[in-house]
């Protein structure tokens, strides 16, 4: 979508349109499918986090951190500081992971490549040492947390699946037509030239390294909400949330749905989970292997991603209608 | 006093293994450029190999003295066969793209590699006991050590100047050197740099092998060894410095000493004082503590 014809008035119509179509839909899905679909939509929003940092050039390979530090600020608000409130619990997850972001952000965004990836990184797994040797957060254990309620109400146990879901729905649905907004306006723009050229973006009068530190906090937030929300339809948290292999995860995501559409992030995380869930029910022993194969195929075959598929074509048509 | 020796040698002997796979790592990185995530599956598949290996000699009645030739031998299997397959039926694909992209190359083969050892060995963990009494027990003072730890520390150190001297002094290695240098020109020169690739990145699966050979017998070798090697020798490499041998020493002699001392004072902190000194320099020194930014990495 180029930013002439994206209105935000349009992004919001379509942006409301798909959530209506998921919230009705998701009524007549069976148990398990909503549960994926809700935990693909979770993971989905942090590798959004991650799209946004790669639109700018950078890649983390550490956002389990902010993953973990919603999923615990989740569980915790809910088991030490008894808030109840689903939406509430998922806020303080997004902001608690922005503000654990906000004093590493200026630091970080001096870094490109490799070094950013591995800073993130390092950081995740200093999280992740902290988290499994803690008594007060429950060490290698975790913390499990109990049902929620929203707006105090609280959900009985033949509607918890699908409340959840629509949770999520909703508030993944707001954060990604924000995010396409975003990516559309001067600022989204000026963040996709310093991807192309980062000494032509500082010449032009634009600061990159505080466009890649506002967009590493903004990743963040959306890591600790998907974390927060995962949690919350998971009642379970652990220091693995932490783990690299974790970041792995949503970098996959991030790199099977490319940088250019909002809506590739979160059809790359239902295939992930898709392929996961059904290797690892068919074959138990085989799960990452099938996984490593899917990856290198869409790396080798797909190097923009799956977004760039349908983005690229319409972009042709456009051009060819535009020159005709 | 004892406290202070007991720190030292726990820390000396965890910094000699993680040497010789970190110099892998560093290696790989420093010719081809490509921060391999799936090294710690070539220590995991080395001490597989090992355990098979050394099952091996030990059904065919041979002195327990020849389980250190099998642990050798394994890494070399490991590395002439596996390490050039790799390079040259996968990696290759991919040489030239973006750098952080060949790191998720490597994450898929590292998932790969996960579970075909486990298709091949199984789940439940192996043991190689045989060579780890070998070399008898050393006193010092009250405490008593085992001979094998202190036999680390000689190989890392024999590995160390091998590598060095291989690099530094024989024709092979300034022909490396030349390619680190620069690809175009070397290659116009008339050095063959598709085989110098191949056989840096067997030489540097060769160390990763060589330390899960060696540290087989100090463990249990079963799923999951592979993946806190990976971020602990990146930790090493990160701090010393990617692509500096001197630079990996260091590094491993520091994360040695951070955990052996976290260990046995405030164990707590046994994982998070590594990568935290891993995040300090990276934030303060990213090149690392020992390396200037220079066109020659090696």
């Amino acid at each position: 979508m180029t930013a002439r014809d994206a209105t935000p008035t349009r992004t919001l119509l379509l942006g409301s349109l798909v959530i209506v179509a998921l919230l009705l839909s998701g009524a007549s899905m069976p148990r398990w499918l909503t549960f994926l679909l809700t935990m693909s939509l979770a993971n989905g929003v942090v590798a959004l986090g991650i799209m946004l940092l790669m639109r700018s050039g950078v890649v983390s390979f550490g956002q389990g951190l902010v993953f973990a530090a919603g999923g615990y600020t989740a569980a915790l608000g809910f088991g030490a500081l008894g808030l109840t409130d689903g939406l509430l619990l998922t806020f303080a997850g997004g902001l608690i992971a922005a503000l654990i972001a906000a004093p590493f952000a200026w630091l970080i965004a001096r870094y490109r490549g490799i070094f950013f990836a591995m800073l993130t990184l390092a950081l995740s797994m200093v999280l992740y040492g902290l988290l499994i040797k803690s008594t007060a957060f429950g060490g290698s254990d975790g913390l499990n947390m109990g049902r929620v309620s929203y707006f105090g109400w609280r959900p009985s146990d033949a509607s918890v699946g699908y409340t959840n879901y629509a949770v999520t729905v909703i508030v993944v649905g707001i954060i990604s037509v924000w995010m396409r907004i975003y990516f559309d306006s001067v600022r989204g723009l000026v963040t996709l030239s310093a991807r192309d050229n980062e000494i032509r973006v500082e010449y032009l009068g634009s600061s990159v390294r505080s466009l890649i530190a506002t967009n590493f906090i903004i990743a963040a937030f959306c890591g600790g909400v998907g974390g927060a929300l995962a949690v919350i339809a998971l009642g379970h948290v652990e220091p693995d949330y932490s783990y690299w292999t974790r970041s792995g995860d949503f970098v996959f995501v991030a790199i099977l749905a490319g940088h250019h559409s909002v809506l590739a992030a979160f059809i790359a995380s239902i295939a992930l989970e898709l392929v996961r869930s059904f290797s690892s029910a068919y074959f138990p022993n085989s799960w990452q292997l099938a996984m490593g194969l899917f990856l290198l195929a869409v790396i080798r075959f797909l190097p923009s991603g799956i977004g760039s598929l349908w983005v690229q074509r319409w972009r042709a048509s456009t051009v060819q209608r535009g020159s005709a | 006093m004892p406290l202070l020796l007991t720190i030292l040698i726990d820390g000396l002997t965890y910094a000699s293994w993680l040497f010789i796979v970190a110099l892998g790592l560093t290696l790989v990185f420093g010719i081809l450029k490509i921060l391999n995530v799936a090294h710690g599956s070539f220590y995991a598949l080395g001490a597989y190999a090992t355990a098979s290996m050394v099952a091996w000699f030990a059904s065919m009645q041979l002195a327990p003295a020849f389980s250190i030739v099998a642990m050798l031998l394994a890494a070399v299997v490991v590395a002439a066969l596996v390490a050039p397959l790799c390079e040259r039926g996968l990696l290759r694909m991919f040489y030239g793209r973006d750098e952080v992209l060949l790191v998720l190359v490597t994450f898929a083969l590292f998932l790969i590699m996960e579970d075909l050892t486990k298709l091949i060995w199984g789940v439940n963990p192996l043991y190689v006991a045989d060579p780890y009494m070998l070399f008898g027990m050393v006193d010092i003072g009250t405490l008593s050590y085992v001979g094998y730890d202190f036999m680390l520390v000689l190989a890392a150190v024999v590995v160390g100047i091998s590598v060095w001297w291989g690099l530094n002094r024989t024709r092979f290695g300034k022909l490396v050197l030349a390619v680190i240098h620069n690809e175009e020109i070397a290659a116009s020169m008339g050095v063959n740099v598709s085989r110098v690739y191949t056989l840096a990145f067997s030489t540097g699966i060769f160390l990763a092998a060589l330390g899960g050979a060696l540290t087989a017998p100090m463990i249990s070798v079963q799923p999951g060894v592979s993946v806190g090697v990976i971020i602990i020798s990146f930790a090493v490499v990160i701090i010393g410095g990617l692509g500096s041998i001197p630079g990996a020493a260091i590094g491993a002699l520091i994360v040695g000493m951070a955990r052996s001392t976290a260990v046995h004072v405030w164990p707590v902190a046994e994982l998070f004082s590594i990568y935290l000194v891993m995040a300090i320099v990276l934030m303060f020194r990213p090149e690392g503590l020992f390396q200037r930014i220079q066109a020659r990495k090696i």
